[in-house]
């Protein structure tokens, strides 16, 4: 490898480079993370200096991002997908194996400080998994070739910028475009409506369409708008437009489609919110996980600016001044949550805010503040541009419109597919080719589990509300596995502010783990009731109110999930009793008989 | 009278100011809401959840939550209570909580509460986690073995002290509280005696030296009266009484 500059003189151009944001902070981090495989010490004390931060805060955001460290990862930093999607393409044999073929431990960098092998939540490649990231790249599709590729390269220590180029190729695999997916680009059209018919028009264009928030709350989005614009009555324009591209729903990877094809779009939809509400900074706040992608954005918005269509005078009218930053997040799912995202954008860890105040009176910095999704700004674009009666033409009377949907798992064409609202789960498995479904995730780990019975209902906020992730699971599947491994997800993503998601979401892991491991009794079923209707009752935000979905909406539809691995008794210890004498026997020396006891009985 | 805003509390009415939370309007008409993170000294928290309420029949923190005109406002049902007990037991269960041991048991506000909501046994299975003792300084020592992570120490040290000492940091059940000094002990930090942060908190996590069990057991503070009498012990640690 090549030898690295100073720590110190890195961190320092960073500072320089951008007047000591104390905003920046995360970004800073990000930046150093990737340069050195940690945040060494000496950055953590310039960074205090030179933001008046105490380090024990810069410390705290360190801890809170999974791909931020203090400590060094290997060279090369391999993070396995963890969705329950990669799991059922295997991906578990292939860490195994790759580990095996690097003699490396997973979770700990090889003694020589090669290479790291661990896992990370949903990376969004659900429809071309098991996939990875390697120093933040994207590799997907994988298999023992791709394998054994890896571990060969990593051997004879191949700087990551001369790997085969098709080994980080990502493919969009459009399946299904109906009125957003098959138009192309705006290029600048929305903007020009907002100048021609000026932006009570074209809100009201808006407003009629009905456009609800694509990440899943389905918010009407004119209203949210207005609630910005009315934040503050001042000319001052000081409002702020972020576009939340924290994808991070487990099996959702529609805006990745969305950002690779039609970022222009995107961009538009940020440009025309902040012409319409009076703003002059936006943020794509763009999951780390996407990294990738950072490079061809800035392009875009490059580009966006010479067209005249971002930055000061936009299409040359005086005081349309509006630009956009990419912000990177650095794996926190809990950042999707926009109070929680803004709170990243500042620089600080990503515990949601307390509500009220919402984001549109005191959003970033304390300033009126549009949060919308990557989605929602498309459609925004679309509509300024094709009007409002385009639009309500599809979908259904509360839900108008098209709905992108990201589909994997037990289905023969896994992508994307754009369905107008009001589609039924049954034709959605019927085009991506289902056959024999035993159950879909609608949502993600967030969301609910669809047994066949209900087929017939529809995706619309009306019906089953969906920001896009949809999990097909065949009739050979265990649903244990994925409750297992939603649980997992929901402890691992837990902020950590409140006491029933940060401890309760545990107690439900551990029970769901008892029953996976053929331990428990049905005292332990009314245990994950109680504990689910607690965390789902008194948690501070929605991540934790829904935490406990996967296993209160399988308890209730899919019983049989529990009691086929349930012991005979009502009540089985939590823990083994013969194992708990470990230490005892350790210390004595004994390993007879007569120093075990025996838990069969 | 006339002219001024109320809401209703489990049936009584209860007068409150404008920007005026459900606590605060509770607190000060003498109505008990039980709680463990917050103090009316400092920016509401809302993060215990022990303070959730029901209002026109959605749960809020009364902590956070605007009081609202002619709001019903439900604080003491069989199932609000329950499910503290359930939350409660949940704090207990994450850390190493060891009653009948410890220097704050009496005046300790998490075994008030506990009591108060009638929580008899942990029902959870323990975590037994490992946390560490910080004895450098000479004035205080903070056991992490009980720290609820109510961020009153945060809070304080941020806003009445000025010196930003103490931080969160990891994330979900890693989330611990960090100390800001060079070697992250309390001894080579800022910390001082007079601090405000040396006495808000409820648990025994941060505790004076050289006072441990000077009050006999029957006059600590809730050995006479329980919590909704009393009140937090953030108050009675700054008082000479003890």
């Amino acid at each position: 490898m090549v030898a690295l500059p100073d720590p110190e003189d890195f961190t320092r151009e960073l500072l320089v480079a951008s007047n000591s944001d104390r905003g920046r902070l995360l970004q800073y981090l990000h930046a150093i993370q990737q340069r050195y495989s940690h945040i060494p010490e000496t950055s953590v004390h310039q960074l205090a200096l030179a933001l008046r931060l105490s380090e024990s805060r810069i410390r705290g955001v360190i801890g809170f991002y999974s791909f931020l460290h203090d400590t060094p990862r290997g060279d090369y930093d391999i993070l396995f997908s963890d969705s329950i999607t990669d799991h059922m393409l295997g991906s578990r044999v292939l860490l195994g194996d790759l580990c095996t073929r690097l003699g490396v431990e997973p979770g700990l960098p090889r003694a020589d400080g090669r290479v790291t092998v661990d896992v990370t939540s949903c990376t969004g490649m659900c429809d071309q998994g098991p996939a990875i990231l390697i120093n933040g790249q994207a590799v997907t599709r994988l298999d023992n070739f791709r394998i054994s590729s890896i571990a060969a390269l990593i051997e004879n220590l191949t700087p990551l910028d001369e790997w085969p180029s098709e080994l980080f190729e990502v493919q969009d695999n459009i399946r299904r475009a109906d009125i957003l997916l098959s138009r192309g680009s705006c290029g600048g059209g929305a903007l020009r409506a907002l100048v021609e018919k000026g932006a009570d028009t074209i809100f009201g264009e808006i407003a009629t369409s009905g456009l609800r928030g694509r990440g899943g709350a389905g918010f009407n989005t004119a209203m949210k708008w207005k609630f910005c614009r009315a934040a503050r009555d001042d000319e001052m324009n000081d409002r702020v437009v972020i576009c939340n591209a924290d994808e991070g729903e487990p099996g959702t990877f529609k805006d990745r489609v969305l950002l690779n094809s039609h970022a222009d779009d995107v961009f538009e939809g940020m440009t025309l919110c902040a012409g319409i509400i009076g703003a002059r900074h936006g943020y794509l706040y763009l999951r780390g996980e996407y990294l990738y992608m950072k490079h061809a954005l800035e392009e875009t918005l490059a580009q966006r600016r010479r067209d005249g269509l971002l930055g000061q005078n936009i299409l040359g009218q005086a005081g349309f001044d509006f630009d956009i930053e990419i912000h990177l997040g650095a794996g926190a799912y809990v950042c999707g949550e926009e109070s929680a995202l803004i709170e990243s954008l500042e620089g600080k860890r990503g515990v949601p805010r307390v509500r009220p105040p919402f984001p549109v009176t005191h959003g970033y910095l304390g300033k009126p503040t549009v949060v919308n999704n990557v989605e929602t700004f498309m459609a925004a674009a679309k509509i300024a541009l094709e009007g409002a009666n385009w639009f309500r033409a599809v979908g259904t009377e509360q839900s108008t419109g098209t709905k992108l949907h990201s589909i994997s798992g037990d289905c023969d064409r896994p992508g994307i597919y754009e369905f107008p609202f009001g589609v039924s789960i049954q034709q959605v498995l019927e085009e991506c080719g289902a056959a024999d479904t035993l159950a879909v995730q609608v949502a993600g780990a967030a969301g609910s589990t669809i047994p066949p019975a209900e087929f017939h209902r529809s995706i619309a906020f009306e019906d089953i509300s969906s920001g896009g992730s949809f999990m097909v699971f065949g009739r050979h599947r265990d649903l244990l596995d994925m409750v297992q491994n939603f649980s997992r997800f929901f402890v691992h993503e837990s902020c950590g502010f409140c006491t029933p998601c940060r401890v309760g979401g545990v107690l439900l892991k551990d029970l769901v783990d008892k029953v996976h491991a053929g331990r428990a009794g049905t005292a332990d079923i009314q245990e994950l009731h109680r504990i689910g209707t607690v965390v789902k009752l008194t948690s501070h935000c929605g991540l934790g109110t829904e935490a406990a979905n996967p296993v209160l909406d399988t308890l209730g539809k899919f019983p049989s999930i529990y009691e086929k691995h349930l012991t005979q008794a009502d009540y089985q210890p939590a823990f083994d009793l013969d194992a708990a004498l470990q230490d005892a026997r350790d210390l004595s020396g004994r390993d007879d008989a007569g120093a075990h006891i025996r838990t069969d009985l | 009278m006339s002219g001024e805003k109320t809401f209703i509390l489990d049936g009584k009415p209860i007068a409150f100011e404008d920007g005026d939370t459900i606590m605060d309007a509770a607190l000060r008409a003498g109505e008990y809401i039980p709680h463990l993170c917050h103090n009316p000294e400092f920016t509401p928290h809302g993060s215990c959840r022990i303070c959730m309420v029901e209002v026109d029949g959605r749960q809020v923190s009364a902590c956070t939550f605007p009081a609202a005109e002619g709001s019903g406002v439900v604080n003491d049902s069989d199932q609000l209570t329950a499910q503290r007990r359930s939350l409660l037991q949940m704090l207990f269960v994450e850390g190493n909580h060891i009653c009948p041991g410890c220097e704050k048991s009496g005046a300790c506000q998490l075994q008030a509460v506990a009591y108060y909501t009638g929580m008899l046994a942990l029902d959870f299975t323990h975590f037994f986690p490992r946390r560490s003792v910080d004895a450098s300084h000479p004035d205080a020592v903070i056991d992490f073995n009980r720290c609820i992570l109510c961020e009153l120490c945060v809070r304080a040290s941020r806003e009445v002290d000025k010196k930003n000492l103490f931080s969160i940091s990891g994330r979900g059940i890693n989330s611990h509280l960090v100390i800001d000094s060079p070697t992250g002990k309390l001894g080579d930090s800022a910390f001082a005696a007079t601090d405000k942060a040396m006495h808000v908190c409820p648990v025994g996590a941060i505790l004076p030296r050289h006072t441990a069990y000077n009050t006999p057991v029957g006059k600590r503070l809730y050995d006479r009266q329980p919590v909704n009498m009393v009140g937090d012990v953030a108050g009675y640690e700054e008082t000479d009484e003890r």
